[in-house]
């Protein structure tokens, strides 16, 4: 029907669909483990994996010489994690302190995190040595179709005028789908105020780019309201207080948490998680034995509401905690410049003078109506992954159907349930995958232990050896000595 | 790696058999304070080790115990470092106080014990703490789980 159609098909055994870093450690994995680029494709809009992160970490307030909030051994170019980030940062700045905190972390130390940079430059050394370039396939990937002989289609758009079709479609044994967040959400009431009013520039989100707000307050003090508790707000905060520092600013910060932490919090002297100032306090996105320790073997067996349950109680907003960061908020409460309240904020509008007027009611029935000139929503609420059309055609079309927390039910191995077809499987890993059996998905460690169990798994269907201990070391050396695979 | 109770003890009782020996082989010539003839001081050398894996069954039970008040169900790098402190002390005070005195004759001096238990038990954190990922890449996500 394809041919019959004129449209190009392809046929490749392995496509990843997504190009960023999902699908980059896949295929970094696969090449490790001996499958030559002829047998791979990645389907992408972007030209380098870091590309949308990057994006996204900058906007966020990480430029490349800050940190991100990762751990030094999760490293998406080397998929043994070792030597780790700050082993490599300690040798090239010839800073052994570094050595010092990651070995005193988080005891003594804040915990040791990269530069993003340092991320930057180690995946396109990496990208370069297992020749992802060759393997990538500019276009726009409209569906995943089973096909009846087993495998599956995977419909693309090229850009235009670089292919005579339209359309090209590619027919693989393997599908692996990473295409990460489906899209930012807004939280309500700002969504009504930047549609009413037309609006866009002065309530924006911590991942849209808004340099216009701290370049506004550099011009005449301000104010600024912050909406959320994790790590983005965190980051956002620090700009604040940088700019107010260096360049003596007036700006005043008022933070709305809708959950306020005042201290420890959790239901048994066995869970519970630090807190203090709003804010709850956690290293990394999730507690660190998701990756490997004790969370990951007891979520492994939970199914059904038994799993969602888990998820809920290690779950919440939460935000390092980081000396740097508590001086600044310090600092700014004494100064009385900045305000951490608890709060629903029901509706905002218009204020008289043209800024924007926050009705904030609290627990305790305390309304405030803080007037700001910018709101900054920094929830980093994600969308359904039916809002994506690959996934919305998968759960209508593909077999595919929703895991206990609402997303892409996956297996251990995260091959898709529901969509097997013939020999082929159908993979999908990162943040469309949480509430899986495994937790930590959206993550640079999650997606390598996500490509490790697709890797293993692509083993035992005999389309790759599986890689043991002596071909580990072997192709360590070459990681270490930038040789190619 | 964060562990879980058996990735725990897989993990020492194999590094202690692997790094563990191979550094007791190499230091035993050279540990202080020894007089009896080198195949004694190998044995004893051995000993000692064998009666580091065996009370560390028991240590890493009450390590895991602890870790449960942690939120993280993390054991941070200087905890496995740190942990030689109470672990030796014991070693050498069950040495000392004739309890194992029985199984491992002659007792070993101060100085050539505590010469051999931090050497091995800081090649064995510094291994733990990067290498070992290389050969076994599938140990860190298993909670330190060899097998």
């Amino acid at each position: 029907m394809v041919a019959a159609a004129g449209i190009p098909m392809y046929d490749i055994p392995f496509l990843s669909v997504g190009g960023g870093i999902g699908s980059f450690v896949t295929l970094d994995y696969l090449r490790v483990y001996g499958v030559p680029t002829s047998q791979m494709r990645v389907v992408s809009n972007i030209d380098h994996p870091w590309q949308t992160y990057e994006f996204l970490t900058r906007c966020s307030q990480i430029p490349r010489p800050e940190r991100i909030r990762s751990d030094s051994s999760s490293r998406p170019d080397n998929l043994w994690g070792f030597p780790s980030y700050a082993l490599e940062e300690a040798w090239r700045e010839k800073n052994p302190l570094f050595l010092f905190q990651i070995a005193t972390e988080p005891i003594l130390n804040d915990y040791w995190t990269p530069r993003a940079g340092t991320v930057f430059r180690n995946l396109e050394r990496e990208a370069k040595r297992i020749n992802y370039w060759d393997m990538l396939v500019k276009g726009q990937v409209r569906m995943v179709r089973r096909r009846a002989g087993g495998g599956y289609f995977t419909v693309v758009t090229p850009p235009e005028g670089t292919a005579p079709t339209k359309r090209i479609v590619f027919r693989s044994r393997f599908v692996h789908i990473a295409i990460g967040y489906p899209g930012l959400k807004f939280l309500p009431d700002l969504q009504e105020f930047r549609q009413k009013h037309g609006d866009y520039q002065h309530v924006v989100n911590a991942y849209e780019p808004h340099e216009q707000v701290y370049e506004f307050l550099k011009t005449r003090p301000g104010t600024v309201v912050i909406r959320g508790g994790g790590i983005v707000a965190s980051r956002v905060l620090q700009r604040l207080f940088d700019d107010r520092e260096k360049f003596g600013l007036q700006t005043q910060i008022i933070h709305i948490f809708r959950t306020f932490v005042t201290g420890s919090h959790g239901p048994h002297i066995w869970s519970r998680r630090k807190g203090g100032d709003g804010w709850a306090y956690q290293g990394f996105n999730y507690p660190k034995s998701v990756w490997g320790g004790q969370l990951k073997a007891e979520m492994r067996k939970l199914e059904g509401p038994a799993r969602a349950q888990k998820y809920k109680e290690m779950g919440g907003t939460n935000t390092p905690w980081r000396r740097h960061w508590q001086e600044q908020m310090r600092a700014g409460r004494s100064g009385g410049y900045y305000h951490a309240v608890q709060g629903t904020v029901e509706r905002v509008e218009r204020a008289p003078d043209g800024r924007m007027l926050s009705y904030v009611r609290s627990k305790d029935g305390t309304v405030r109506e803080p007037v700001s000139d910018y709101i900054i929503d920094c929830t980093g609420l994600e969308a359904d992954i039916a809002e994506h059309r690959i996934f919305a055609d998968l759960l209508r079309f593909g077999g595919a159907y929703r895991n206990p927390v609402g997303r892409l039910e996956v297996e251990r191995h995260f091959e898709i349930k529901g969509t097997a077809s013939g020999d082929g499987a159908l993979y999908a890993s990162g943040s469309a995958t949480l509430g899986g059996y495994f937790p930590g998905v959206d993550t640079f460690l999650g997606l390598q232990i996500a490509a490790q169990e697709i890797a293993d798994d692509l083993s035992r269907r005999g389309f790759c050896r599986k890689m043991g201990p002596l071909r580990s070391t072997s192709q360590w050396f070459k990681w270490a000595f930038n040789k190619a695979v | 790696m964060v562990p879980t109770l058996f990735g725990r003890i897989q993990t020492r009782l194999f590094l202690l058999a692997t790094v563990g020996v191979v550094v007791t082989a190499l230091i035993v010539p050279v540990l202080p304070g020894l007089s009896g003839p080198l195949s004694q001081d190998y044995r004893v050398a051995f000993l000692v080790l064998a009666a580091v894996a065996v009370l560390g069954v028991v240590w890493e039970l009450i390590y895991h115990f602890l870790m449960q008040f942690r939120w993280e169900k993390d054991w941070p790098t200087l905890f496995g470092l740190l942990t030689l402190v109470p672990e030796g002390l014991l070693l050498f005070f069950l040495l000392r106080s004739g309890a194992i005195g029985s199984l491992i004759d002659p007792v070993p001096p101060a100085s050539a014990f505590w010469t051999q238990f931090v050497v091995v038990w800081i090649c064995v954190w510094l291994v733990s703490n990067g290498p070992m990922r290389v050969p076994f890449i599938r140990w860190r996500f298993r909670g330190g789980r060899v097998l």
